[in-house]
């Protein structure tokens, strides 16, 4: 009997932690699929962050580290400068990558770092317990702004995509959304894209994944999908923000 | 052939020598002429030089680089140094080799740029959160930073734990001759085993499952089994790798506890004293972590006091006093602030202490005449007591007491039984009485 499908042997068969409705389980995949596909994934080198995905090592089933939170991109870094060949990818949330990691992604960025950074953004801190995140929305309720993100207070969302394709660095940045299947499958084709730049030394890759939380946004699986595309989406536009190799170079 | 070369510049050159082909650092003085160098020499030998956006950066992509396998290193000054100790205790926790260079400035804060010693507890405490140590190599000279250098790579990769150069800025900053034939193309120890824990990006196979380079365990039974084999590592460094020199301590009755240039000081201001007669001598410890507890202890035999000299306010005179444990008084002399000691201020020191010495030598001659005196009376009391004459004349007393005793003794017996002969003898009189007035009342009724 012909095989239609099988789960990819990126994944280890640890069954995730993840909240139900979250979407790591898909960006999981995801990743370790487009790894599988390029043939990159058997001696791929990944770093995990601090934050939901902190036990991506148990996960993904290539060499991997933990990381300090917020580092990821510096330890990718070192690991891809003593092993350029390897494909070397961070798995990071928006409080690790556009919070306390801000100067890491940066620099890495605009070192131009062959790596492919994973950028899960749900606009809040889930591992903790609902806090505010640099990516909160402007009058988005969380449990350190129980009277909603007052924006002259503690300031305005960071778009990460948007701020990273200003540099010369990157090589391509997308941000995607993983709220139905054809989003999904757009999703897995930029991933895949990041992967295979990197291989070819183009330079920094990233794609930024829109994410729900239900559990920290007190809504249904559903809601909080719908919550990305009413809401999130209007804050974080989707697209490809910087392509080298696309027609007249980036967006 | 020596050459003549800096501090800075010669560890770099060591640290290639000894097959480092990863830097990842930051600029601060006065250790800048170590990425400085690396950063002209990596290239040639086809090693990678990269500078960090910050010291937070720097250590992690040594995380990142050793967790790969690399033999790798980072160097930064007292504040750097602080920014870099989240690292390094996840490097710890991760069980990473690694080197790292302190060139100490003055503190607190932003401090000075002038040399100092005060990061020893920084260094020798672990520095950042969790329980745990390194082992801190301290050179007192070029020549020696070259050695301890290319010893600490393989010290690091023996126990899989990070090694630190405490330097204090005049090591640093100084030129002087080294022997740089010996230290080129320093092959690595022979006793080290092969780094397959290291994530290389391979394919996992039985012998090598994939890796894992983690300092996360969440079951706390799991933390502390993981603890408890990093303190067995501990307790293995400190039984093998402990380094210390020692000075002319055979005779000496002051022994002086410094390290890296305050040592130099404390040699000079040490041939002086000698010069005076001070029977004075020095242990160097070259580790700190190991401290050499009982290099020190060895020279409890003539030592009848401590001095510990920094250039701090005092910082290793604790593990001095926890070496010496209360049994001889230890004293402290430092500079600080980027101040260093002259030598004339140690020589002030020993004589000081010298001069204390002699009184207290004073005060227990004094003290050992007068017991040879109640010793003398007291065998002068024993003689007399055993005299024969003063034996017989104790005797005759004693039998004389004994006699008048029993005589007493005798008389009281008999009066006690006249009186009861009496007291019987009343008893029926009244007793008589009674019985003749009892008949005389019943005739009247």
């Amino acid at each position: 009997m012909a095989v239609v499908f099988q789960k990819t042997r990126m994944l280890t068969d640890k069954p995730f932690h993840y909240c139900p409705g979250c979407t790591h389980g898909i960006i999981h995949r995801l990743a370790a699929e487009a790894m599988e596909e390029l043939g990159i994934g058997d001696t791929a080198i990944g770093v995990a962050p601090v934050g939901c995905a902190v036990f991506a090592y148990d996960y993904f089933n290539c060499d991997m580290m933990e990381a300090a939170h917020g580092r990821a991109p510096a330890v990718a870094t070192g690991i891809k400068r003593a092993h350029p060949d390897r494909a070397v990818f961070t798995y990071q949330g928006d409080g690790d990558l556009a919070s306390i990691g801000t100067a890491e992604i940066v620099h890495a960025a605009t070192r131009g770092e062959r790596i492919t950074v994973l950028f899960v953004n749900n606009a809040i801190y889930g591992m903790t317990g609902g806090q505010m995140a640099p990516t909160t929305l402007p009058g988005q309720v969380t449990t350190t702004s129980p009277y909603g993100r007052d924006v002259n207070h503690c300031g305005y969302p960071v778009r990460v995509s948007e701020m990273l394709s200003t540099l010369n660095g990157p090589a391509y940045i997308e941000r995607v959304s993983v709220h139905d299947v054809p989003h999904i499958r757009k999703a897995k084709a930029a991933i895949k894209k990041a992967f295979q730049l990197q291989m070819e030394g183009k330079g920094f890759t990233l794609v930024e994944i829109l994410s729900s939380c239900p559990t920290n946004w007190g809504k249904t699986p559903k809601e909080a999908l719908d919550w990305v595309v009413s809401d999130m989406m209007p804050n974080y536009p989707l697209g490809v923000y910087k392509d080298i190799t696309a027609e007249g170079g980036a967006k | 052939m020596k050459k003549l070369l800096k501090g800075n510049e010669a560890i770099a050159e060591a640290a290639i020598q000894a097959g480092c082909r990863f830097f990842f650092g930051y600029p601060i003085t006065p250790q800048n002429q170590i990425p400085e160098y690396m950063s002209k020499r990596m290239p040639q030998v086809g090693g990678c030089f990269l500078q960090a956006e910050s010291e937070v950066a720097a250590i992690n992509m040594v995380y990142g680089a050793a967790g790969s396998g690399a033999r790798v290193m980072t160097s930064s000054s007292s504040p750097g140094i602080s920014l870099k100790q989240e690292g390094i205790s996840y490097i710890v926790g991760a069980e990473l080799p690694c080197v790292i260079v302190n060139m100490v400035r003055g503190g607190p804060g932003l401090g000075g740029i002038q040399p100092a010693q005060s990061d020893y507890y920084q260094a020798t405490r672990g520095g950042g959160h969790g329980d745990y140590r390194m082992c801190v190599l301290a050179p007192s000279s070029v020549q020696e930073a070259v050695d301890l250098t290319q010893d600490a790579f393989d010290i690091a990769d023996r126990y899989r734990n990070p090694v630190m150069i405490l330097g204090d800025g005049l090591i640093g900053q100084m030129m002087e001759p080294v022997d740089m034939d010996r230290a080129s193309n320093r092959a690595p120890a022979a006793d080290l085993p092969e780094k397959t824990w290291a994530a290389v990006g391979h394919v996992p196979t039985a012998e090598r499952p994939r890796a894992i380079i983690n300092s996360l365990y969440i079951d706390p039974t799991v933390l502390e089994k993981h603890c408890l084999k990093l303190e067995e590592k501990y307790k293995a460094i400190a039984a093998a790798e402990c380094r210390w020199q020692a000075e002319m301590t055979q005779d000496a009755e002051i022994v002086v506890v410094a390290y890296g240039t305050t040592s130099r000081v404390v040699r000079s201001a040490m041939r002086k004293c000698r010069e005076k007669g001070v029977r004075v001598g020095m242990i160097r410890p070259i580790t700190l972590w190991p401290f050499p507890s009982a290099a020190l202890r060895e020279t409890l035999a003539t030592a009848r006091a401590y001095l510990c000299v920094e250039m701090s306010t005092g910082q290793m005179v604790d593990d001095v006093r926890l070496a010496i444990n209360g049994e001889r008084p230890v004293s402290f002399y430092g500079r600080t602030g980027g101040m260093v000691p002259t030598v004339n201020d140690v020589v002030d020191e020993i004589l000081k202490l010298a001069r204390q010495q002699s009184f207290g030598a004073q005060v227990d001659d004094a003290v050992r005449v007068v017991g040879e005196r109640l010793d003398a009376l007291g065998k002068k009391i024993d003689a007399k007591l055993n005299d024969p004459e003063v034996v017989q004349k104790a005797e005759r007393l004693k039998k004389q007491a004994a006699d008048a005793a029993n005589a007493a003794a005798d008389g009281l017996a008999k009066g006690a039984t006249l009186l009861a002969q009496g007291l019987n003898k009343a008893a029926q009189a009244i007793k008589s009485e009674f019985d003749r007035d009892d008949n005389a009342k019943g005739g009247e009724e």
